[in-house]
C-alpha cells in the first residue's frame, strides 16, 4: 500500500467508520479489504498513468464524512431542457425523494432505493448487485465499501418506457467539500426499452469527489439508451465505473459528453454476451482550463455475430488534458464479430495534451475489427478557405470545430436531447453562425 | 479598382514576388500567365490574404483601401474573391450552410440585414443555374468526394453567390475536361459586368479561348515581364515560355 492510500484510508476509517459500516454489510467490508489491498492509484499504476487523481485527493480533501445537502436546494437551474422526463435526484450522494418525480411510470416498472425496496425487490437487487461489475478499479472498490445510496430500476419484459429517466446528481459544496458514492442498478428485461440520461452538477466551489458504480443489464431484444452529461463547473472529481451487459439481439447506445470538471474519469465496460447485438458508444470531450478527462472503455465480445462501434472525439484547449484508452476484446468464440473504434482529437493550444491508446486483443480469426486514432491541430488550409469566403476567423474556427464534433450525436435518437446536446456543444465552441 | 505597386512577398526566406505592378479597372479581365514557379499562385494568395506569405514591400489598394492590413474575411467582405486552385474538402460542413454563413457575414460587414431562409434559397436556386450545379451536391459536405470538375463548379457557384467586385481565378482550368471548362467559363462570363473585374491566373491559353481577357501579363521570376492584349496569350501558346525567358535573359 502506498503512503497516500494508507493515509487516506486511515482518515476514512477514523472519521467515518460507524456511518459507513453500521449496516453490518459483509460486502462493504470485503470491498474495503479489496481497496486496502489494491490501494489508490499512483503514477506507476498502468490504468491511471496520466490521471493523477490520488494526488488531487490527498491535496484537496479531508476524509471526514460529508455534510448533507441543504433542504432549500433548488434544482431548476440544473435541469436540462430536454422535454418531459421521469426524474431521480441525488443530493450529496443521497436520494432526494422530495425533488424527484416518478409518477406516471409504466405499471410494474420499479424505481426504488436499495433500502426502501420491498422484500421481493430486495432479493432481486441482492441477486444482481455486483454480478457484472468485476473490476480491479480502486474507486469501484471504494464505492462498494462506502456507497451512500443505490437506485434500482427494473423494467419487466415488453415495456417501452416512454419518457427517459433523468438521473440528476447535485453536490452542495458551498460550505464544505463533498464526498459522494452512489450506485445505479438497472435491469431491462426481454423486449423492453429504456432511456437514461445522467447529469451531475455541483453548487459552490469546495472540492467534490463523486464515485459512481453503475450496472446495467440489458436482456434479450431489449434496448438501452444511456447518455451522460458532465458539465459541472465546480471543483469536481469523478470516477464512474459503468458496466453494461448485453444478451442476444439487444441494442445499446451510449453517449458521454464532458465539458467541465477538475478530474473526470469514466470507465465504461460493455460486455457483449449475446449474438446479433448492436452497440454504439460515442463520446465527446470539449475541455479547457485545467480539466482532465479520461475515458477508459472496454468492449468485450464474448459471443459471435455482434457489432460494436465506438467513436470518441475530443477538443482540448488551454492546459486541458485528455486521456483515451479503448480496449476491444474478441474472445475465441466470438467469430463474425464486427468491432470498430476511432478516437480523434484536436489540440487548440500548446499546453493542451492528449494521451490516446487503442488496445485490441483478438482471439477469434474470422472478424472485422478496426481502430484509428488521430491527433492534430485545426486545419489551417480549411480555416483560410472559410475566411476567404468572408467568414471571420473566430466563426470559421467555431464552424470547423463544430463540424468535427457533431457527428458523435448520430447515436442520440431523442430529438429533444439531441437539440439540447447540440446547444451545449455550440455554446462551448462559441458557435455564432 | 485594384492598384498593385511594387508588391514583394516571400515565404520563409524565399523571395517570390519581386516587385509586381498592376492596375485593374472595373469591367476588365486580366490574365496572368507564366511558367510554373513564376509566382502566379503566390500573387493570387497574397491578394486574398493567405498568411503563409509575408508581404515584404509594396502596396495593394482596393477601391482606395489598403487591403494588406485586412484579414482574409474582411477582404472577402470588401469584394475580393479567390477561386482556389485546390478547393479544400471540409467534412461536416455542407456547402449550403457554409454559403448561408458566408453571405450573411458579408452582409453584416456591409451593414445589411441577414437573408432569411426563403430569400437565401431563392438566391441559391438562381445561382445554381448559372454553373449548372445540382442541389444534392450542395447539401453534401463541402467538396468532400467531389470530382475535380465539381469542385471548380462549386467555386464558381460560390463566386456567383457572393457577387464579388474582383474575382481571382487561380488555375481554375487545371483538372478540367473541355465540357467542364466550358460550363465554368460560361458561369464566369455571365457574371461579368462593367462594375466588376476578373483576374485569370493560368498556365495555358486554353481557358482564355472561353474567358477572353482584355489584358495579358506574363509573370516570370516574380515580376511582370511583359504585358499585352489577348494576342500575347496566343503568341505564348505558339512559341512557349522559353521565348520570354530568353528575352528576360538578354535584357
Amino acid at each position: 500500500m502506498t503512503t497516500a492510500t494508507e493515509s487516506i484510508l486511515k482518515q476514512i476509517l477514523e472519521s467515518s467508520t460507524p456511518a459507513y459500516f453500521d449496516k453490518g454489510n459483509e460486502a462493504r467490508k470485503k470491498a474495503f479489504a479489496q481497496l486496502s489491498e489494491i490501494g489508490l492509484p499512483t503514477s506507476k499504476s498502468e490504468e491511471y498513468r496520466f490521471t493523477p487523481i490520488t494526488k488531487a485527493l490527498e491535496k484537496r480533501f479531508t476524509w471526514t464524512s460529508s455534510s448533507p445537502a441543504s433542504e432549500a436546494i433548488s434544482i431548476d437551474s440544473f435541469l436540462p431542457a430536454i422535454g418531459d422526463t421521469h426524474l431521480i435526484v441525488f443530493t450529496n450522494g443521497r436520494f432526494a425523494k422530495h425533488l424527484s418525480k416518478l409518477d406516471g411510470l409504466e405499471s410494474n416498472v420499479v424505481v426504488s432505493t436499495f433500502e426502501d425496496a420491498d422484500l421481493k425487490t430486495k432479493s432481486v437487487i441482492q441477486s444482481l448487485l455486483g454480478t457484472i461489475s468485476k473490476t480491479e478499479d480502486p474507486f469501484a472498490a471504494m464505492n462498494s465499501a462506502f456507497y451512500q445510496e443505490g437506485i434500482f430500476i427494473h423494467v419487466p419484459a415488453n415495456i417501452q418506457v416512454a419518457k427517459p429517466i433523468l438521473v440528476l446528481h447535485i453536490n452542495d459544496a458551498q460550505a464544505k467539500q463533498v464526498i459522494a458514492h452512489t450506485r445505479l442498478l438497472v435491469s431491462i428485461e426481454k423486449g423492453s426499452d429504456l432511456s437514461i440520461i445522467e447529469k451531475s452538477d455541483s453548487l459552490g466551489t469546495q472540492p467534490c469527489l463523486h464515485t459512481f458504480t453503475e450496472e446495467m443489464i440489458v436482456a434479450e431484444s431489449a434496448t438501452l439508451d444511456y447518455c451522460k452529461i458532465q458539465n459541472d463547473s465546480g471543483s469536481t472529481h469523478q470516477v464512474s465505473n459503468t458496466f453494461i451487459t448485453q444478451a442476444d439481439n439487444s441494442r445499446v447506445n451510449t453517449f458521454t459528453l464532458t465539458l467541465n470538471g477538475q478530474i473526470i474519469r469514466n470507465n465504461l465496460t460493455i460486455q457483449i454476451n449475446g449474438e446479433q447485438c448492436e452497440s454504439h458508444f460515442n463520446g465527446l470531450y470539449l475541455v479547457n482550463g485545467n480539466t482532465l478527462v479520461d475515458n477508459h472503455t472496454v468492449v468485450d465480445h464474448q459471443k459471435p455475430n455482434s457489432f460494436s462501434n465506438e467513436m470518441y472525439k475530443g477538443i482540448m484547449d488551454d492546459q486541458a488534458k485528455g486521456v483515451f484508452n479503448g480496449k476491444i476484446y474478441v474472445r475465441p468464440h466470438a467469430q463474425k464479430t464486427n468491432a470498430f473504434q476511432s478516437n480523434r482529437n484536436i489540440l487548440m493550444s500548446e499546453s493542451a495534451t492528449i494521451n490516446t491508446k487503442p488496445q485490441l486483443e483478438i482471439w477469434a480469426d474470422d472478424v472485422k475489427c478496426s481502430h484509428g486514432c488521430t491527433t492534430g491541430q485545426l486545419d489551417e488550409e480549411a480555416l483560410f478557405y472559410l475566411q476567404a469566403r468572408g467568414i471571420p476567423y473566430a466563426s470559421a474556427k467555431a464552424m470547423l470545430l463544430y463540424a468535427f464534433a457533431l457527428d458523435v450525436l448520430t447515436v442520440i435518437k431523442n430529438e429533444n436531447l439531441k437539440a439540447h446536446l447540440d446547444q451545449l456543444i455550440s455554446e462551448r465552441l462559441h458557435k455564432n453562425f | 479598382m485594384l492598384s498593385i505597386k511594387n508588391l514583394q512577398a516571400s515565404i520563409g526566406e524565399k523571395e517570390i514576388l519581386k516587385g509586381i505592378n498592376l492596375e485593374v479597372n472595373a469591367g476588365e479581365v486580366h490574365a496572368i500567365m507564366g511558367p510554373n514557379g513564376s509566382g502566379k499562385s503566390t500573387l493570387a494568395s497574397v491578394l486574398a490574404g493567405r498568411e503563409d506569405y509575408e508581404v515584404t514591400g509594396g502596396e495593394v489598394e482596393f477601391n482606395g483601401k489598403n487591403i494588406l492590413e485586412l484579414d482574409p474575411s474582411d477582404r472577402a467582405a470588401e469584394g475580393i474573391f479567390l477561386a482556389f486552385q485546390y478547393p479544400v474538402e471540409i467534412p461536416g460542413v455542407s456547402t449550403i450552410n457554409f454559403m448561408k454563413t458566408a453571405v450573411n457575414k458579408i452582409r453584416q460587414y456591409r451593414g445589411q440585414s441577414p437573408l432569411d431562409a426563403v430569400a437565401f434559397l431563392q438566391l441559391m436556386k438562381e445561382k445554381m443555374k448559372l454553373v449548372e450545379i445540382d442541389q444534392s451536391l450542395l447539401s453534401r459536405s463541402l467538396n468532400e468526394g467531389f470530382s475535380g470538375g465539381e469542385k471548380k463548379r462549386n467555386e464558381i457557384f460560390q463566386m456567383a453567390m457572393l457577387e464579388p467586385k474582383l474575382s481571382i481565378l487561380d488555375e481554375t482550368d487545371s483538372g478540367l475536361d473541355i465540357d467542364a471548362l466550358k460550363i465554368v467559363a460560361n458561369g464566369v462570363n455571365s457574371l461579368r459586368s462593367k462594375n466588376n473585374a476578373t483576374i485569370v491566373v493560368t498556365h495555358y491559353q486554353r481557358l482564355l479561348d472561353y474567358i477572353v481577357p482584355d489584358y495579358v501579363h506574363v509573370l516570370y521570376k516574380g515580376k511582370i515581364v511583359k504585358s499585352g492584349t489577348k494576342e500575347l496569350a496566343k503568341e505564348l501558346e505558339a512559341k512557349g515560355y522559353d521565348w520570354i525567358k530568353n528575352e528576360v535573359a538578354l535584357a
